[in-house]
């Protein structure tokens, strides 16, 4: 095993040169013979009432091959798409789930909800037929504002209210106490803005029926090919899993939105038997903003209660959590369990209470989105922690360190049990790289050339590896989050590894043979990884939540151990020696004391010739498989110090430098962990600075398109410095943590501490876009003026 | 995109012919603008007339103290070119800061002030320097070619040959982005010449191009940024978006105007 391409090794990434050459293959490259194409007829109005649906027009129009509508769907008893984690309410009682049909049944909840589906030889017959299709909308107020939710019209009979679910967790009872004996209580309101995915592969669907063998197959644009399967035979109903097959080819990067199953692909499977030809749908951009699941949009109020010595005794939070239209494939758990049991942070809490509402408004569906629920707590309790050190007049960085928790294992008073972490080691490595201690006069130089400048931290905290499968079970998810792998071994030692999860940009192809190649002591060109196909690999559950290093190459160590258990005995055999006696090496078995001694090909070839065995004794062949389910999340962690530059005159803010120190525990390839944090905190440097989600009154999305809604540029991001500190995980073999989703957990509140530091004041919204700093300068200004 | 038929014409000449017989015809330009709303299906014209074969509608000249740019000059050749650079430095660098590199490649001066867009950058060049707008039928001066929004003094038939500009004695353009669009939320344009100064504003006003009164008497004095320290600028008629308030941008305008300055002295 060459040490270039060990464990740990900076290996460039195998996928690449596809990639970089146009030969990937996505689901818009694949063509299906007499493949058909698929327009949505999507909703104008944000609530209507659909009065009259005519689409008789359309089915005449040139090319078109059937116009299909909710009708049909329930015709067909079709079902609708499932929220596969049931939220139960302070009072026990289930959450308020309203029906959600892949296309409308007599009513429209959303700007892009889908009314009724043209299929056409082309693409662009669909759109023309779809402009025959006459509906008559009686529209129904917009419900936007999450405030005025309650009062308003029901989006969904099922919750007058427009409430889903009125949730908590914690002892309400301990922090009520903790904040009576208060000497200090830091309040504070923050708003988590909404934020579209946009990654740079639309959604994409391939139905295709096999009227010979009754099988479908879907290719599609998924981060979780077998969850799909799942939910579309046994929950939607379109055929038993055997007659389903679901295919994630290359996927042009996910962040959440491609792990939920939705209506275009679930019509374009369906449909594809209805009209006796494959039908394909691939999305423009407009419809990517207007219906791909969006994330975050929190609004929150907070309490943080003191000691005399500045110790925090008790946190308490109350969060509005928008969950759009529709409850969404994992909407429902998103703002609770992944959001409430991380709000301890790298602190030491001895009471924390949360109380989170779910609400119904007539936006599109609100889901997991890069980091899902961890950035939402790690923004708000950054900001209280930033907040509180500034009122007590305690640095930053010394309040932290103050409160940070020292002894691990450590449980939270919020389900979570961290297994191990160094959080002073962190922060002392970032305040070294940030060259803190002259902070101050980089401040007066900056003043002294008409700007602010200003410093913010970030401690943050993850819930990774997910998850324990008993655990999630308990807390209400619909499956096991566990994760399966298969290692083929072929006769001449080279490697297939079907692995259940899912690489949409993760480098999986890369990092996964870098650990078998290094576990069996052989070459990485001799190892490929093979995902994204039901028909593969047998079952596993995709990738998301940082998950497929913790728990992904978890299984594949475990399946890797078998094939080496399997190895000795078939070595055994061949060199005519005890089983016990076979070790195995640096990919050699050896006979204890001996020379004698064969390669891991060497005793592929044996086990598939069998010539040696006794059959009785030992099955001829080498593959083995293993599923894994961890026992604990991984909690990575780290703090991130970014420092900016405020033009006053102009509001524009300049990240002039950024540190980021990150225990990920073991990493397998340093590069492509690197590249995972470069891109983190460029999506949470897009959500402080830049991106917004923006609805009208009306409920019509303002940032439908990239005039409006402001994704980061390269020009918008400084060089990154980054440091890393290692606590091994404890709880897995490989000792990982993950770290695909730090970045954009971490950066937010960082850049909005800095700025707030700059302008000397704690009003200042996310995005914090040259206007919103502007203002926040002015108000500065006038502060100062007062003082 | 609906269907519509497509004309290459040889000379402007015939480029006008094709025009006035195709009543819900459209010249096409570079196609930057024209394009995309033709795919969104929002423009359906039932003709394109594509300029980019017509003779005689490239290229950058410096004629006397003018500099002429032909109507299909793409942006890149005005942002790269020497004779631009050399007499008008600050035009250059406004064709430079048009949108990203393939719009550049694509789309021509001509399209740009034809079509008006209230956020574009060129309008605020031609007015900031008395520019003179030459079609197939007369010369129309800056002054009276802008008319609001989207709307240009080009009556039917019309078709812009080649823009002039003259030399000012100092120029510079200052663009405060769209965060998202990165067109203009406020650009500013100064250009001096002898005693006359004129700041052309873009991006700002809810009725497209404007000459700034006020940035204009306060430069009158002294070309100089610290004769606009403290100039106001009415928020009145100034648009407002969810990017930009109109006070926002009122406030703006003095300060890209300084800075434009700034650059225009060479400091």
């Amino acid at each position: 095993m060459s040490a270039k391409t060990g464990v740990g090794a900076p290996v460039l990434r195998k996928e690449d040169f596809r990639f970089i050459t146009g030969k990937g293959q996505y689901t818009d490259d694949i063509n299906r013979q007499d493949q058909a194409y698929a327009y949505f007829l999507r909703s104008p109005h944000a609530h209507a009432t659909i009065k009259k649906l005519d689409i008789s027009a359309a089915k005449s129009a040139p090319g078109v091959l059937g116009v299909l509508t909710g009708d049909d769907l329930a015709a067909d008893k079709i079902g609708g798409l499932i929220c596969g984690w049931m939220i139960h309410n302070k009072d026990g009682s289930p959450m308020k789930a309203g029906a959600h049909p892949a296309l409308a049944q007599g009513k429209v909840r959303y700007v892009g909800d889908h009314v009724a589906v043209v299929i056409a030889d082309t693409y662009a017959q669909a759109k023309d037929a779809a402009e025959k299709i006459i509906v008559d909308y009686q529209v129904l107020p917009a419900v936007v504002d999450m405030n005025k939710a309650k009062g308003s019209v029901a989006i969904h009979d099922v919750a007058p209210d427009n409430m889903v679910y009125d949730w908590h967790l914690g002892d309400k009872a301990a922090t009520d106490a903790a904040f009576a004996k208060a000497k200090h209580v830091t309040k504070i309101d923050v708003v988590n803005n909404r934020l579209i995915p946009n990654a740079m592969e639309p959604r994409a669907a391939i139905g295709d029926f096999d009227s010979g063998t009754g099988v479908y197959t879907l290719y599609t644009t998924s981060q979780n090919p077998h969850v799909a399967r799942l939910v579309l035979s046994a929950f939607v109903g379109i055929a038993p899993e055997h007659k389903l097959r679901v295919i994630a080819p290359d996927v042009g990067g996910g962040f959440g939105s491609k792990i939920f199953i939705y209506a275009e692909e679930t019509v374009c499977v369906w449909a594809s038997k209805k009209v006796g030809r494959p039908v394909k749908w691939t999305a423009d951009r407009t419809e990517a903003f207007l219906s791909d699941a969006h994330g975050r949009d929190h609004i929150t109020h907070a309490e943080l209660a003191l000691d005399d010595k500045g110790k925090i005794l008790g946190f308490r939070v109350h969060t509005k959590a928008n969950l759009g239209a529709y409850l969404s494939t994992f909407s429902s758990c998103v703002p609770t369990y992944l959001y409430a049991p991380l709000l301890s942070g790298q602190y030491d809490i001895p009471a924390i209470y949360a109380e989170v509402e779910g609400i119904y408004t007539t936006t599109a569906p609100v889901d997991a989105y890069r980091g899902a629920g961890r950035p939402e707590a790690t923004f708000l309790v950054e900001r209280i922690i930033e907040k509180a050190a500034r009122e007590t007049g305690t640095d930053p960085a010394l309040f932290r360190r103050k409160n940070f928790i020292k002894s691990f294992p450590h449980q939270t008073p919020v389900i979570m049990a961290y297994d191990t972490g160094n959080y002073t080691a962190s922060l002392d490595l970032a305040l070294e790289m940030a060259d803190y201690k002259n902070f101050g006069k980089r401040k007066k130089d900056s003043a002294k050339n008409g700007k602010l400048r200003g410093i913010g931290f970030s401690a943050y905290i993850e819930a990774c590896g997910i998850a324990p499968s008993a655990a999630v079970g308990s807390l209400g998810a619909g499956v096991g989050l566990w994760e399966s792998a298969e290692i083929r071994v072929n006769p001449v030692g080279t490697v297939e590894v079907l692995t259940g999860s899912h690489s949409h940009g993760q480098g999986h192809e890369t990092t996964f043979a870098q650990l078998v190649a290094d576990r069996l002591g052989i070459d990485i060109e001799s190892v490929s990884v093979v995902h994204g196909d039901t028909d593969k690999v047998q079952f596993g559950m995709g990738t998301y939540g940082s998950r497929s290093g913790a728990v992904g190459m978890s299984a594949i160590v475990k399946a890797v151990d078998k094939v080496i258990a399997k190895g000795k005995k078939v070595a055994a055999y061949a060199l005519e020696a005890a089983e016990k006696d076979i070790e195995f090496k640096d990919g050699r078995f050896n006979v204890a004391g001996t020379d004698k001694s064969l390669a891991f090909g060497e005793v592929a070839l044996q086990a598939y010739i069998a010539h040696k065995f006794n059959g009785q004794d030992l099955e001829p062949g080498l593959k083995e498989g293993a599923f894994y389910d961890p026992t604990n999340f991984t909690f990575p962690s780290g703090v991130h110090i970014c420092e900016v530059e405020i033009d006053p005159e102009t509001g524009v803010t300049d990240i002039v430098k950024w540190t980021a120190v990150d225990d990920f525990g073991n990493i397998i390839n340093p590069m492509i962990v690197e590249g995972q944090v470069h891109g983190g905190i460029a999506q949470g440097v897009g959500q402080a600075l830049l991106e917004g989600a923006h609805y009208n009154a009306d409920g019509q999305l303002v940032t439908a398109s990239y005039m409006d809604y402001t994704m980061p540029r390269a020009d918008d991001l400084p060089s990154f410095d980054i440091g890393i500190t290692t606590t091994p995980c404890t709880t897995n073999p490989l000792g990982i943590k993950g770290c695909g989703e730090a970045g954009a957990i971490a950066a937010p509140p960082a850049v909005i501490n800095a700025i707030t530091d700059a302008v000397g004041h704690e009003d200042v919204p996310m995005p914090a876009t040259p206007l919103a700093v502007w203002h926040a300068c002015q108000k500065g200004a006038r502060k100062l003026a007062a003082e | 995109m609906y269907a519509f038929s497509y004309h290459n014409p040889k000379t402007v000449r015939q480029a006008a012919t094709l025009l006035s017989k195709n009543a819900e015809g459209k010249v096409l330009a570079g196609g930057q603008t024209l394009l995309p709303t033709m795919k969104q299906r929002l423009a359906s014209p039932s003709a394109l007339i594509d300029l980019g074969h017509a003779e005689g509608l490239s290229g950058i000249e410096q004629k006397g103290r003018n500099i002429v740019i032909g109507a299909m000059t793409r942006h890149v050749d005005v942002a790269t070119s020497a004779i631009v650079k050399n007499a008008i430095p600050g035009l250059a660098a406004l064709a430079e800061g048009i949108g990203d590199a393939a719009v550049r490649n694509r789309g021509t001066i001509g399209g740009s002030i034809a079509n008006n867009d209230p956020a574009a950058d060129y309008p605020s060049a031609a007015l900031a320097l008395g520019a003179t707008i030459v079609t197939n039928k007369r010369k129309i001066a800056a002054d009276d070619f802008f008319q609001g929004m989207f709307a240009t003094a080009l009556e039917e038939g019309e078709i812009i040959v080649k823009v002039s500009f003259p030399i000012p004695s100092k120029a510079a353009y200052e663009k405060f982005p769209n965060p998202a669009s990165r067109y203009a939320l406020v650009g500013v344009f100064v250009a001096k010449k002898g005693s006359d100064v004129r700041v052309a504003v873009t991006g700002a006003g809810s009725n497209g191009v404007f000459r700034s009164k006020e940035c204009e008497a306060a430069l009158a004095g002294r070309f100089n940024a610290k004769s606009l320290e403290g100039v106001k600028v009415s928020a009145s008629g100034l648009n407002a978006d969810m990017h930009a308030t109109s006070e926002y941008r009122a406030h703006l305008i003095p300060v890209m105007a300084k800075r434009a300055v700034t650059k225009a002295l060479g400091k």
